[in-house]
């Protein structure tokens, strides 16, 4: 079958190949329209159009102001930085001094170690709850566990980071003898309590929105209820659930309160999730306030912010091709 | 303020180098600072706001460094603080402590106070790579509090729960605690002036303020939140 790429970004597998096609009302939903009504409908489109440029607009010039900033590094050298200070060695992040240092292997080592630790702690956890309340709970329960988790996401990052900086390092430390209080692992735990509920609330979403029909053809053909869910319901909800995730990595990737607080800041280049880290985001949020306007640092923070920018759009586009194949390959199949 | 009720001031924090860097960019009228401004600053605000920069000594403080109460290692040497900043020396048990690692901490690169800790213990070496910054120095407290193998620095002033370690200024010389007589005496080997900068010679309001700090009732103030008088008890009552 032929299969037409959605029009509706995240109405996952709700559209639904067998109605396709169909007109479910035999006489037109609405009356033929007047001109005014006709007007109307088209000022009302092109107000909305008119919005979702001006989002666009805002993010593209968000990023050409950042690149702005930095770009005079590229065709000069400013307080002896230029655009290759970043790469060169030593492996070290020391812009203040007498030789400042500014090579940032360690601080994007850092930001993709916290990231990795955050989601691998927190996509188990969230695809497991979503799961339980999209399949197994009863209405009742389940109507308590959502919000419930949804207020999870209404907790202010500084308050999960500092949570994590008075609390929660303690207890890790006295558990696990960390020589290091403060690590990549502790920031990465209070990084999951941020992207769960994001994790959670999508992918329950996807999940809920897999028609009925599956469960029931599925349950029909003699499967039981835990292999319906695992085999039928959650790979047709894997194109909603791999957004999710991305939404999840962009969360994670770009946070700063909770790492600032939580990470130990410490530009150490190593592989070890027991030590502390410093992150990109993290590194802007501690040092732009003090930066001479214009200066050589000042324009390297915003490479910095530049850098962070593109991590994010290339793991977004990755995300959304491969949703795409994802999509129709599931089409396909069906 | 009370004697000045139409006078407004505006406090903004962040460290030494945001206040330098705003008063730089003409947006405050002054700034404090914890280390003396750079020349290259000096010249950027002649540069800016056309006028020559006025550097007011306000208070004198201990840079203290602190080590966690159970921590049984009570002085060290001016060498000994710098190895260990810069990573050479990783274990207690090398400077008469328990055997165990020795965990970093201190102030972010805005701080005039990592500036200063940097020139002056470190002779402007780097940090070790292990070395964690911190927000704040109340952060850098809690973490050395919270840490029986921390240590770390700070102004004597916030010096709470822990404890503030005796310096020498080398092998040969006696440890000096950081107290006010040394301090002032300069006995101490990390003590510094606290600094106002202004745009150009304090005028009007500006320059009430600045007499109100020179003066008895300032320097008492200044006595009260942790930091020494220019000169020591005699000037306050």
């Amino acid at each position: 079958m032929e299969s037409a790429p959605s029009r509706h970004a995240d109405s996952t597998a709700a559209d639904d190949p067998a109605t396709e096609g169909q007109t479910p009302f035999s006489r037109p939903l609405f009356p033929p329209q007047s001109a005014v009504r006709n007007r109307i409908d088209r000022l009302g489109e092109l107000f909305i159009s008119a919005v979702a440029f001006v989002v666009i607009a805002i993010i593209f010039l968000i990023f050409i102001y950042v690149a702005r900033e930095a770009a005079p590094l590229a065709w000069r050298t400013i307080d002896g930085i230029s655009i290759w200070s970043p790469l060169q060695t030593p492996y070290t992040w020391q812009p203040v001094g007498g030789v400042p240092k500014f090579n940032i292997l360690p601080l994007i080592v850092g930001t993709l170690k916290v990231t990795l630790i955050a989601m691998l702690l927190a996509t188990p956890l969230a695809l497991a709850a979503a799961l339980y309340t999209a399949e197994f709970a009863p209405p009742s329960l389940r109507e308590w566990i959502k919000p419930a988790v949804e207020v999870l996401a209404g907790i202010p990052s500084v308050v999960i980071g500092f949570f994590v900086l008075i609390v929660l390092a303690s207890w890790l430390q006295d558990a696990f003898g960390f020589q290091f209080r403060l690590n990549a692992l502790s920031a990465g735990i209070g990084l999951a309590f941020a992207v769960i509920p994001l994790i959670y609330t999508v992918s329950e979403d996807a999940l809920t929105s897999v028609p009925k029909l599956y469960r029931e053809a599925s349950l029909a053909l003699g499967a039981s209820k835990p292999q319906t869910a695992v085999r039928v319901v959650l790979p047709a909800a894997s194109p909603g659930i791999f957004a999710a995730l991305v939404l999840g990595f962009g969360r994670a990737i770009g946070e700063t309160m909770i790492v600032l607080l939580a990470s130990g800041n410490a530009s150490m280049l190593s592989l070890s999730p027991f030590v502390p880290v410093r992150t990109l985001s993290a590194t802007i949020a501690s040092e732009l306030g003090e930066v001479v306007f214009g200066g050589g640092h000042y324009r390297v923070l915003f490479l910095i912010g530049v850098v962070l920018f593109l991590i994010t759009s290339l793991l977004n586009w990755i995300g959304a091709r491969y949703n795409r194949r994802l999509r129709q390959r599931l089409s396909g199949a069906a | 303020m009370k004697d000045h009720p139409n006078a407004t001031i505006q406090v903004t924090g962040g460290g030494s180098g945001t206040g330098i860097a705003a008063l730089v960019n003409g947006t405050t009228q002054i700034c404090q600072s914890s280390r003396p401004m750079k020349d290259e600053e000096k010249a950027s605000v002649k540069q800016q706001r056309k006028a020559d920069v006025s550097e007011i000594p306000v208070a004198v403080d201990a840079l203290a460094v602190y080590l966690n109460k159970q921590n049984r290692v009570d002085h060290m040497t001016m060498e000994q603080v710098r190895r260990i900043f810069q990573g050479e020396i990783t274990n207690w048990k090398d400077v008469g402590g328990p055997n165990a690692n020795i965990v970093l901490y201190g102030r972010e690169n805005n701080s005039g106070t990592y500036v200063f800790f940097k020139e002056h213990v470190l002779a402007n070496g780097d940090f070790a790579e292990k070395y964690q910054p911190l927000g704040g120095t109340a952060a850098v407290i809690n973490a050395v509090v919270k840490d029986v193998n921390g240590i770390g620095y700070g102004g004597i002033g916030y010096a709470t729960d822990l404890k503030a370690i005796s310096i020498a200024k080398d092998a040969a010389s006696e440890p000096v605690a950081p107290t006010m007589e040394n301090a002032l005496s300069n006995k101490y080997p990390l003590s510094r002036f606290l600094y106002w900068y202004t745009a150009s010679a304090p005028a009007g309001t500006i320059k009430d303020l600045v007499d109100w700090v020179l003066g008895p009732q300032g320097q008492n103030t200044v006595k009260d939140v942790g930091f020494y008088p220019l000169k020591g008890d005699a000037q306050t009552q």
